[in-house]
């Protein structure tokens, strides 16, 4: 059952009776790509699902084998973190779509295995992402999840999870999320596909065919996205006006310190993500609005919950700023939903759910404590 | 978690049945909906304008959002709750009857103290002074106080009439919340009683 996938081997399970994604395709073979941390108790109700954003991947809590960098989530995932692997089995899967093992734009075609799906793969959306990690969670035979936790795109399957499966999750924790994608956030996302297909060696998207991929494209993407991640005031903290290596911007190759550190984010990302996954990713964030799909009311989606809900936003969020997050809260508050809300300080902007954030750590930690008591696991 | 919860907090927790559902309003750390969920099985649930104080009870593995009395609790759906909380906190908000209004529609019961403004150490300030009072509850200036609401415990008698709420207990306490013995006489209490504590219905 297990496949390789890429140059690096990932943990892998394959499904072949079908899946049914949104947009009305079916995709013949579904592979799962995972990483679980920790072990499963009897009973199988200390599993915890994380979601990974964007450009995120299930490398949740060690080092990447492709780039060698530590797990993404170093701070809140490990033996003694928050999120504690040495009292819950935690789970992360590649999404739907993504290009570190889980089926996407890279895998093998239906119905041409000898090459990609490339452009050819169907739009899918954050529920789908969600019914794909539904159908390995199933697959491990976990009937409930004791949380589900994302920041970002992993707020927003958070949230998915919550509508879809509500019996299945007996905590959620979006963080850094909202309801809907902002036009605003379409905007930026737009930028960056632009940039893909303006990239010569995009090739309509059949990049691999020519032996190259958009580099300079996806760069560029990369660039616009990480902008709208940090804050101007961290930004102003971190390079200000500094120059890089001069004393004056005397010739056209003289740059802003916070120039050359955009294009270090743009080229260390190429080399480890797949354009046409970059395309497909940020098309699913931008289709996501709860509201919409519940005769514009976002309570409907989560009529009767029981589920237990930690919302987190950070103050200097622009991307997915804190009145987001206040209006899940109190959309929550409508079905009379079990709701803990806070907004953090920090001046980081969206990245700060990333970084070392003591008071976040601290909530999040205080929050699972209290849901492991309900849920008399503790 | 246990602790020793403030007096005031154990009079309102006395008035509360078990295993019922509340949501108290400025819960400041928890305390009161730790106590109700640990020793009464309540499901108890906070809002609490003050970020800092969310931070620290949801750290505690309390269910509290942060958020305000005057805009928040319209979002409640019609009787939520068995009972809903407001701690010496109504004089602080921008619209005390709506938000006693609110309680009364998100919950079959609320529960409100408050510091009486009728206090005779504060009538006799202003009396002999002509200055506005100045004690341990009213701590602050006129101009930077919070509390920009204030009232007597004869006062929210009236209001209860006035908007048709049956006041089905109510007491006078003192300053840390132990329990006075003014109950027969609103006048008296409204005299002697630091604080108001009422525990309403709908009629």
């Amino acid at each position: 059952m297990d496949q390789s996938a890429a140059q690096v081997q990932h943990e892998c399970v394959t499904f072949t009776e079908g899946f049914d994604l949104d947009c009305g395709r079916r995709l013949a073979t579904l592979t799962i790509a995972y990483r679980c941390y920790g072990a499963l108790n009897a009973d199988k109700s200390n599993a915890i699902l994380i979601c990974h954003a964007l450009t995120g991947d299930q490398y949740v809590a060690e080092a990447n084998p492709e780039t060698g960098k530590p797990g993404w989530w170093n701070h809140v995932v490990g033996p003694g973190r928050p999120v504690d692997t040495e009292k819950f089995f935690v789970i992360c899967t590649n999404v739907l779509g993504g290009c570190m093992g889980t089926t996407g734009p890279r895998s093998p075609h239906d119905e041409r295995p000898s090459e990609p799906w490339g452009t050819d793969f169907p739009a899918v959306t954050i529920h789908d992402m969600v019914r794909a990690q539904k159908r390995f969670i199933d697959h491990l035979g976990i009937a409930r999840l004791f949380a589900v936790i994302g920041g970002s795109m992993g707020g927003l399957q958070v949230l998915s999870w919550a509508a879809l499966f509500p019996d299945t999750v007996f905590a959620a924790v979006p963080v850094a999320a909202a309801a809907y994608h902002s036009a605003q956030n379409i905007a930026f996302h737009e930028i960056g596909r632009q940039a893909i297909a303006a990239d010569p060696s995009f090739h309509g998207g059949r990049y691999w065919a020519h032996g190259v991929t958009p580099e300079r494209g996806l760069a560029v993407a990369r660039m616009t996205a990480h902008i709208t991640y940090v804050s101007e005031a961290a930004l102003t903290r971190k390079f200000g006006r500094k120059l890089q290596d001069a004393e004056n911007l005397s010739s056209l190759g003289d740059r802003f310190e916070v120039e050359s550190y955009l294009q270090y984010q743009g080229s260390s990302f190429v080399r480890r993500f797949d354009a046409n996954s970059y395309l497909t990713i940020t098309r699913s964030m931008d289709l996501f609005d709860l509201a919409a799909e519940h005769d514009g009311q976002l309570a409907n989606a989560f009529a009767g919950t029981k589920t237990r809900f930690l919302l987190v936003s950070f103050s200097s969020d622009w991307l997915f700023p804190t009145a987001q997050s206040r209006a899940i809260a109190r959309a929550l508050n409508h079905v009379a939903a079990n709701v803990s809300f806070v907004e953090i300080t920090s001046d980081k902007g969206h990245d700060a759910f990333l970084l070392d954030e003591p008071d976040f750590h601290r909530t999040l930690r205080g929050f699972i404590a209290g849901c492991a008591e309900h849920a008399r696991l503790a | 978690m246990t602790k020793q919860m403030r007096v005031d907090l154990a009079l309102i927790a006395g008035m509360i049945k078990p295993r019922s559902r509340v949501l108290d309003i400025g819960c400041s750390d928890g305390a009161l909906i730790d106590h109700l969920f640990r020793n009464l099985g309540c499901d108890a649930r906070g809002l609490e304008l003050d970020m800092d104080a969310v931070t620290q009870a949801v750290t505690h593995g309390l269910p509290v959002m942060q958020g305000d009395a005057d805009t928040d609790l319209a979002t409640y759906p019609d009787g939520a709750f068995d009972y809903v909380v407001l701690s010496r906190t109504l004089q602080a908000v921008e619209k005390p009857r709506e938000v006693l209004r609110q309680m009364l529609r998100i919950g079959t019961h609320a529960i409100v103290s408050f510091p009486n403004f009728g206090h005779w150490s504060l009538r006799l300030q202003l009396l002999f002074n002509g200055r506005m009072p100045m004690t341990r509850t009213w701590n602050r200036m006129w101009y930077e106080t919070p509390n920009i609401h204030p009232c007597t415990i004869q006062d929210f008698f009236g209001l209860c009439v006035a908007d048709g709420y049956i006041v089905e207990a109510w007491l006078a306490a003192d300053e840390a919340g132990a329990r006075q013995p003014w109950r027969r006489s609103p006048g008296l209490a409204n005299l002697f009683g630091e604080q108001g504590v009422f525990l309403l219905r709908k009629a």
